[in-house]
């Protein structure tokens, strides 16, 4: 058997479609973590990389923390979460925010800091509100790349959250964890192509959320 | 805290001989990566039309968590450091290619021109022109390598003790000694710190002629795909 | 480029020179002829189990390797039958559910010939000590209380309470005949769900302990049975069978004073001695190394 035979094998399983290890549940534990893990990194991220951006300063100190951040482990921290806190979704959110600020603050901070400065200043010469040149000029234009250090992050996240299962939880890790356990290769290649299709169908959403967000005047930048 | 350094026996490692495991199975994949890449990103730039197929190609491979590789690999190569490595070579390429393509492509026409009125031909061109200037966007692509290479390796203690400092991790929990992984953590930060040192260190040496202070690389060109950085599939 | 280069050499010199070059990927796969390669799978017991049986080889001057931590027996078993493990410590009865799964075991003697002949024909079991861990479902104390289940009490009487009841174990539990399976077709047990966690270990100990699961597959030789009160229940029917220590060993691979070596451990090892190096390793966080070097000091084995 090959690749594609395992993982034709898995799929037309019915008994892997329903129930609490079917692959409507485990999809749905899978999206739930990354949802909720990009949820918090974009609530720690976009503030304080916009608000640096904005005003120029912290850069050093941002880029430190980014690089200190990068340099964590993430399946090490999840074991060491987990060791010091127990079960639950807090152990496994830890690793996964960790993971995904960084690319997020590091991106956003570069977006709206690299902005020609000259509609800025025109803005400012209009006697516009600091808060509204970052949400009315800079936000708009730096748009486009601050949705790909969300989409960076997000791609992160779901490859990441697969190792949620080394410490028990749900998610379509479950299936490779246990494939490996079980030795049943049908397991693991549907896992893991689960994992993949749901990591491509993050980029195309993000491409298609750019084509939206993205005011057509920028987007030809 | 007390026994921060005192590694259980079935590791067969003492505390610097995990480190030294750790650099090997991180390190050599990158190397192997960066080598393979180079011929490859060699190609995509000579050929436009393969550098799409080709991102698209390690924007997949990319997708695949890593365990799934290591589990899948495990028949073919049995349940040693091979396993580990070969995905992580795998996906150094990923993050390479595109920063070498990109950093090649950044050259300015002009700069080319001069080189082949200098009489250089397209080797010579290349080793010497091309490349030195691609260095910057190379050793960018490098250090997000690096470091998630040196991350990812702890996962090959799920594979039986093939995870170097990722081993304390797994026992840690088997044996419920949570400095074990205080340990880990600690230890693979800094080496993926250290690391990140050397290399930009690396830069400002083969790049004399950049500006040294504030020696962030600017913002890469933007790209389709992915901007991986440490992340563990 | 000459730069690039001069970067991945530094690399690759930097690491070859840091790393043990002891154990060369390439040839880990194969055992080295003349040295025996003990295996442990992914728990404690295990551990200790394969450091008592390497240093009793050693002391009869054998050269011995370790590979730890492997995984379950699913993995392991494979390993064996290539040639890349010699010597495994084993458990009679549940290496005989994994081999056949509609296997008997009417005594421990019978479930060694059965076992015996179904292994791949590289393989033998040798002698089988009286020390026994075998899988058991424990339930824990607030999950007796609810449902009124003391020591006396079997598998079948939780036949009511499991679909309310989430069970763990390990992730091969799941697919295991000494698990699941076994658990449904002979006493009708459907639970209410399968939480993977690990081999009896501290994830198995503390998701029964906190009610993350209200029963788990515990090894019976787990100190913290006693510990955390944890209610054992019993198996008339025989579901998880025999579970003696055995010396599961590679034909080629073992010489006779190996054999004899394991056979003297084997007859010295019951399962008091067993709760008690576990104890040690598990409780007071000793190293099993150290605790198997002292037990077979004092056994008189080494």
């Amino acid at each position: 058997m090959n690749i594609i035979d395992f993982g034709n094998a898995f799929f037309s399983d019915s008994a892997h479609w329903h129930g609490y290890d079917g692959i409507p549940q485990r999809f749905l534990e899978h999206l739930q973590y990354s949802l909720l893990a990009l949820a918090i990194a974009a609530a720690i991220g976009l503030p304080v990389g916009l608000l640096t951006g904005h005003t120029g300063r912290g850069g050093n100190a941002l880029a430190f923390i980014a690089n200190a951040a990068r340099a964590l482990p993430s399946f090490g921290l999840l074991v060491l979460a987990v060791l010091l806190i127990g079960f639950g979704l807090l152990p496994v959110m830890i690793p996964l925010v960790v993971l995904a600020v960084p690319p997020i603050l590091v991106t956003t901070y570069e977006a709206v800091r690299s902005l020609d400065p000259a509609p800025v200043d025109a803005a400012r010469g209009m006697g516009m509100h600091e808060s509204r040149i970052l949400f009315q000029v800079e936000v708009p234009v730096a748009l486009p790349l601050i949705l790909s250090g969300l989409r960076s992050a997000a791609i992160q996240i779901v490859s990441t959250a697969t190792i949620a299962a080394y410490v028990s939880l749900g998610g379509l890790g479950r299936y490779i964890i246990d494939g490996l356990y079980q030795r049943d290769y049908e397991k693991v290649v549907g896992g893991a192509t689960l994992v993949a299709f749901l990591a491509l169908l993050t980029l195309a959403l993000f491409w298609a959320v750019a084509r939206v967000a993205v005011s057509p005047g920028v987007r030809r930048r | 805290m007390s026994r921060f350094f005192d590694i259980p026996s079935d590791l067969q490692h003492s505390w610097a001989g995990l480190i030294g495991l750790h650099m090997r199975e991180a390190l050599l994949p990158v190397a192997a990566g960066l080598l393979l890449a180079l011929p490859i990103a060699q190609l995509c730039g000579r050929f436009r039309w393969l550098y799409p197929p080709v991102l698209g190609m390690t924007t997949v491979l990319y997708a695949v968590p890593s365990l799934a590789f290591f589990v899948v690999l495990i028949d073919y190569t049995g349940q040693t450091e091979l396993t580990v490595m070969i995905p992580l070579a795998l996906y150094s390429l990923v993050v390479l290619v595109p920063a070498i393509v990109d950093g090649v492509r950044s050259v300015p026409d002009e700069t080319l021109a001069a080189a082949t009125a200098m009489g250089f031909g397209p080797v010579r061109r290349y080793l010497q022109v091309q490349l030195p200037i691609a260095a910057p966007a190379i050793i960018a692509g490098l250090r997000v390598a690096t470091a998630s290479s040196i991350s990812l390796v702890s996962v090959g203690a799920l594979i039986g003790n093939q995870g170097a400092l990722g081993n304390l991790l797994a026992a840690a929990q088997k044996y419920d000694r949570p400095e074990l992984a205080v340990n880990a953590v600690l230890t693979m930060a800094v080496l993926a710190i250290l690391c990140d040192a050397l290399l930009v260190g690396l830069r400002v040496l083969l790049t004399p002629w950049m500006p040294r202070a504030g020696s962030r690389p600017k913002p890469a060109p933007r790209r389709e795909g992915i901007t991986p950085e440490g992340a563990v599939r | 480029m000459a730069a690039v280069a001069l970067a991945a050499a530094a690399l690759l010199a930097g690491c070859s020179s840091s790393g043990d070059t002891s154990d060369n990927p390439l040839d880990g796969e194969k055992a080295e002829a003349g040295t025996v390669v003990v295996g442990s799978n992914n728990f404690a017991e295990s551990t200790l189990l394969a450091d008592i049986y390497g240093e009793a080889l050693r002391a009869k001057g054998l050269k011995v390797d370790y590979k730890h931590n492997i995984g379950s027996r699913e993995t392991t078993y494979g390993l064996m039958k290539n040639g890349s493990i010699t010597v495994l410590p084993e458990y009679n009865g549940s290496l005989l559910a994994y081999l056949d799964p509609k296997a008997g075991q009417e005594s421990a003697e019978a479930v060694n010939e059965a076992a015996k002949a179904k292994l791949d024909t590289s393989l033998t079991l040798l002698e089988s000590s009286p020390a026994e861990d075998k899988d058991s479902v424990s339930v824990n104390a607030a999950t007796a209380k609810k449902y009124g289940l003391t020591a006396e009490s079997t598998l079948a009487d939780l036949k009511d309470a499991a679909p309310d009841i989430v069970i763990g174990g390990s992730p091969e539990f799941q697919t295991r005949q000494q698990g699941l399976k076994g658990l449904e077709t002979v006493y009708g047990l459907k639970f209410k769900s399968f939480k993977a966690l690990d081999a009896g270990g501290p994830l198995t100990q503390a998701a029964l302990t906190d009610n993350e699961v209200q029963a788990a597959d515990i090894f019976t030789t787990d100190p913290t049975i006693v510990k955390e009160k944890f209610v054992v229940l019993k198996d008339p029917e025989n579901l998880f069978g025999f579970a003696n220590v055995t010396p599961l060993v590679s034909k080629e691979g073992l010489p006779q004073e190996g054999v004899e070596a394991l056979n003297a451990v084997s007859a010295k090892l019951d399962t008091e001695t067993l709760l008690d190096l576990d104890a040690q390793v598990q409780l007071d966080k000793k190293d099993p190394l150290d605790v198997a070097k002292a037990w077979l000091k004092s056994a008189g084995l080494a």
